[in-house]
């Protein structure tokens, strides 16, 4: 066992781990942050996806001991007091979720993506989050919630154009 | 009266049917707040592990499970003939034929194993890593048997068997003869009279439902009474099904279905890890909780499709069609789950499609081969159908040298003959199919596109276009009872919805439709909010939980708001009905002098008396003033039972870029009209649309579950199997005509599927029409870049090589497959 200390959703944690614990495995059944879920266990549907000290990652491809010292968000994490960030806003208001279960891992890559491309077009959105497989949207929703997300997002980072914009 | 009063008086609330309201499951899904099985911790839960068969077919010889007992956290081992005594037979609830056989189907292995993935033994540990690392210290003994793949072949004289203990790997045969049914004319004497016949073998390959939560279990036994939470669609259907597998009562047995992340028919089923998990938690008496890894999903979950058709079409040289016959191979795989006989059969009605055939044969047979079951996926028969008669229409318009669509119109039925009774003896309800399809050439911008292929055509352009057609139809709202009756199927199609009015005013709206990603709560809310003219945020829609609600039949087969919200509709109407009384009480004033309006009885023409149906709630709950002989109760409920299927229909056109040089695909252009009547919610309804195009598309171009020459499923993982991307996926251009469904209170017709049915061909057809000119008249799904290119520069459908190595499609003829294909599996082309 090795023993980790992590920050997640703004908490402190202190735990021993097996060596072997992949990261969701110590956020779902360690600390009970069962809104990160598994889909697969090839790295392909990115449904685990949480960020590592602010990057995107798939959880299940980062051990736990590799998040000693780190910082790691879940989709539990990024309501700040109570309301929700314009991407899971954005998710909501275009329908971008039928089942449920990519999203939280597709609102946690479309924020990294945001971060990287402002201003994503169609073509860029669909690129950035081809790691993250969805089974009921046919991603249409999804595409349009993470520009309208990122518009949102560019207002608020840059608070005179939203003065002009209001 | 004083918990509502202060309410401020609402104006009566718009019409919710028709709102894109957003929906009201989102709140939880979005923050990571669910509630999915594998979420689910028991005080001293055991977690189990399944072992799996690596080998197709083989006589099962000893079990040696003494390491992994002996394993640290290691709880207990089972073996299938620890089991045997009590584990039953999976079951299969769609008998098509009383001659139909039926291998039986143990959870765990006994004998023989059929299918690689198939379960022989199961390890329970204090935790999921130490179950999974005993897996590997089971010591299975495996007598490998001869492994039947190809469905022609399996057919055919002194062939190996599936099953040892059987004869033949025929399953059953099933036939209509629209002569003999007396819905058309003799199919035979059709043909004869006929001027062209053309007939072509498709291929429907193999897919995988691909939900994508992996299923997961838990049980927590009570005493002798037993809580299941599974990631299902169908929690009634198991648990009825449970009780008769395993022997515990059906009173004993509670099964919740909590958030369900997608099902698309895969998960409508008793699955052998249902059945184990129960078993294991009698056996010990502790709280135990089984999921499944990605590659178990896809290796032991049902698969859906993988059947060959034989389809002949019969026609005059003017291009009136005169008869269609088809003869299906429907692989069932190793074993007949919950309804694998009757997914080919659902598909048999619907070959016909929109045309007016006046004759018709249908024939199928089941085989067993050593692959996962079949069962449900999305659309479950009628995908297949579709596909069928879309492409051989095209092929039929190619023979006659007819515009495709002119010779859809030549022969659908028009929008004045509805109420149509097709030559399947199906009635087909209300539609407008030139309706449709002008509404979608415009989205299409069909004409420039088409000068657009002419002009690549005419420069040979490396990079031709395609335009490509389906104009669909479907069965939906499964189903009336008397219908499924008639099908041998082994349960009804009604469904059962109760109303409960709360004290305080809100309503409680229990329906047994299971939704598992569909919005049923938002939709159901607004149906409800119409009726009872309560506000849409005062509605909660209650499902799922066997001991919540008790009657239902689940969700599948775009039936849930055609049936399960007709229920809802009557139960609210039934409430009414009773407040009507209640209210006439209060404002002392005949039943018949009020009326009921935004959620208020008033005394017509008397302005100011109103009282409202949330108000009388909180009057009943106290019923302190009450008329004689009236029960203090408003709740209602209701069961519906549909008398017809609905038919959506719609157009659906695909323009597709082919690249000649590289054998790349790529759609231009998508544009669908569907009419699935009276739409409740559009945003929900686009979803739906969206999500079973991508599906649809997905089987053109992507996905396939490959076996290899000894059984092996070569797509096991998310590697291999190609679930599209958001890269791989057009945007889709969308639109709908609205023509009521006549056969329920709502006026819909289902939308789960259509997408899905009806997007295949029109992907297909493109991509032919742009390449026909070079020769090619079919391509085998999906089309992959190397069969496309094969397809154009090599000659025929660009098969034969394509798998190399590999059993796909039945039939593949390559060198590593000689053995197993015969000249009839020669792939494409007419026979």
């Amino acid at each position: 066992m090795t023993q980790i200390s992590v920050r997640v959703d703004g908490a402190s944690y202190a735990d021993e781990v097996e060596p072997r614990t992949l990261l969701v495995h110590y956020l779902r059944e360690q600390l009970g942050k069962v809104g990160t879920v598994v889909g697969c266990d090839t790295s392909n549907c990115g449904a685990c996806t949480v960020h590592l000290d602010g990057e995107a990652v798939k959880s299940c491809t980062v051990l736990a001991v590799q998040a000693d010292g780190s910082e790691v968000t879940t989709i539990e994490g990024i309501a700040a007091n109570g309301s929700l960030h314009p991407m899971q806003k954005a998710f909501h208001e275009l329908h971008g979720l039928q089942c449920g279960y990519c999203t939280p891992g597709m609102i946690m890559a479309s924020i990294d993506l945001v971060g990287d491309t402002p201003d994503p077009s169609e073509d860029e959105v669909r690129e950035g989050i081809e790691g993250n497989l969805c089974r009921c949207t046919g991603y249409q929703n999804i595409v349009r919630a993470v520009q309208q997300a990122a518009a949102e997002m560019r207002a608020a980072a840059t608070p005179d154009a939203l003065g002009a914009q209001s | 009266m004083t918990a509502v009063e202060d309410r401020p008086v609402a104006e009566a609330p718009a019409k919710e049917v028709g709102q894109a309201r957003k929906r009201k499951e989102d709140a939880r899904l979005i923050t990571g707040r669910t509630t999915w099985t594998d979420n689910m911790v028991l005080p001293g839960m055991l977690h189990l592990a399944v072992v799996r068969s690596p080998v197709a077919h083989a006589r099962l010889g000893a079990i040696d499970v003494e390491a992994a007992r002996s394993a640290p956290n290691v709880v207990a081992v089972f073996t299938g003939r620890d089991l045997a005594e009590e584990q039953g037979s999976i079951p299969c609830a769609w008998p098509v034929t009383p001659e139909m056989v039926n291998p039986g189907h143990p959870s765990v292995a006994v004998d023989e194993v059929n299918h690689v993935g198939e379960a022989v033994a199961v390890i329970v540990a204090r935790s999921k890593a130490a179950a999974q690392d005993a897996v590997e210290l089971v010591d299975v003994d495996y007598d490998p048997l001869p492994v039947v793949l190809d469905m022609e072949q399996a057919l055919g004289e002194g062939t190996d068997l599936t099953h040892d203990h059987l004869s033949s790997n025929e399953s059953f045969r099933w036939i209509f003869d629209a002569g003999d049914a007396g819905t058309g004319q003799a199919t035979d004497q059709a043909f004869a009279d006929a001027d062209v016949v053309v007939s072509r073998r498709f291929v429907q390959q193999r897919l995988i439902p691909a939900f994508m939560e992996p299923r997961s279990t838990v049980v927590q036994p009570q005493g002798d009474n037993y809580t299941m939470w599974s990631s299902t669609q169908v929690p009634h259907i198991l648990r009825i099904m449970l009780a008769m597998v395993t022997g515990i009562p059906e009173h004993k047995l509670r099964v919740i279905a909590p958030d369900v992340g997608g099902g698309f028919g895969g998960k409508l089923q008793v699955t052998p890890e249902e059945v184990i998990s129960l078993l294991v938690a009698r056996r010990l008496g502790k709280p135990v909780k089984w999921t499944e890894t990605r590659s178990e999903s896809l290796m032991s979950a049902h698969h859906g499709r993988d059947q060959i058709q034989y389809v002949d079409i019969a026609a005059d040289r003017e291009g009136n069609v005169l008869g269609l016959k088809v003869h299906i191979l429907a692989d069932m795989g190793a074993y007949l789950r919950l309804v694998s006989p009757g997914v080919p059969i659902l598909g048999a009605f619907m070959y016909p499609g929109i045309y007016k055939f006046p004759a018709y044969r249908f024939d199928c047979q089941g085989v067993f081969t050593n692959k996962t079951p079949t069962d449900a996926y999305r659309g479950a028969g009628r995908p297949e159908a579709t596909f069928a008669i879309e492409r051989i229409m095209d092929e039929l318009a190619v023979e006659l040298g007819m515009d495709p669509l002119e010779l859809r119109r030549k022969n659908w039925i028009g929008a004045g003959e509805f109420p149509f009774t097709t030559v399947a003896g199906l009635e087909y309800d209300s539609g407008d199919y030139d309706g449709a399809t002008e509404q979608a050439l415009r989205l299409l911008g069909y004409d420039e596109l088409r000068e657009e292929q002419r002009r690549r055509r005419e420069s040979g352009d490396p990079v031709q276009l395609g335009i490509g057609f389906s104009t669909f139809t479907e069965m939906c709202g499964l189903a009336p009872s008397r219908v499924l009756g008639s099908l041998s199927y082994g349960a009804g199609g009604w469904e059962h919805a109760s109303i409960r009015m709360l004290p305080t005013g809100k309503v409680e709206v229990v329906t047994g439709s299971t939704p598992h990603g569909q919005g049923h709560e938002t939709a159901w809310s607004q149906l409800v909010a119409d009726e009872l003219g309560v506000p849409f945020e005062d509605i909660e829609v209650l499902h799922g939980d066997t001991a919540i609600s008790p009657r239902g039949l689940d969700t599948y087969g775009s039936r849930s708001l055609v049936v399960g919200g007709a229920a809802v509709v009557n139960a609210a109407q039934k409430v009414v009905a009773k407040a009507r009384t209640i209210a006439a009480h209060l404002l002392e004033a005949g039943e018949e002098d009020l009326q009921f309006e935004g959620g208020s009885f008033s005394v017509r023409g008397t302005p100011g008396t109103g009282i409202s149906i949330q108000e009388l709630a909180l009057a009943t709950f106290a019923a302190h003033d009450f008329p004689d002989g009236v029960e203090p109760s408003l709740d209602a409920d209701a069961t519906f039972d549909p008398v017809n299927f609905s038919f959506p229909h719609g157009t659906h056109i695909c323009a597709m870029e082919v690249d000649t040089e590289t054998g790349m695909v790529r759609i231009r252009k998508y544009a669908c009209v569907d009419d699935v009547g009276t739409i409740v919610n559009p945003l929900i309804v686009e979803g739906q649309v969206h999500g079973g195009l991508a599906q649809g598309i997905a089987q053109a171009l992507y996905e396939e579950a490959v076996y290899d020459v000894d059984g092996n499923l070569t797509t096991g993982t998310f590697v291999d199997y190609l679930v599209p991307s958001a890269a791989d996926l057009p945007h889709f251009d969308t639109g709908h005509t609205v023509h009521a469904a006549p056969g329920n209170p709502i006026g819909a017709k289902g939308v789960g599927e259509a997408g899905c049915i009806a997007s295949t061909p029109a992907v297909v057809n493109a991509a032919l029409d742009a390449v026909r000119h070079l020769g090619v008249s079919d391509i085998l799904m999906p089309l992959t870049p190397e069969r496309v290119w094969r397809a154009i520069h090599e000659g025929g459908d660009g098969g034969d090589r394509a798998t190399a190595g590999t059993n796909a499609y039945g039939g593949a003829q390559t060198e590593t497959t000689a053995g197993v294909s015969t000249p009839e599996s020669r792939l494409g082309g007419d026979r």
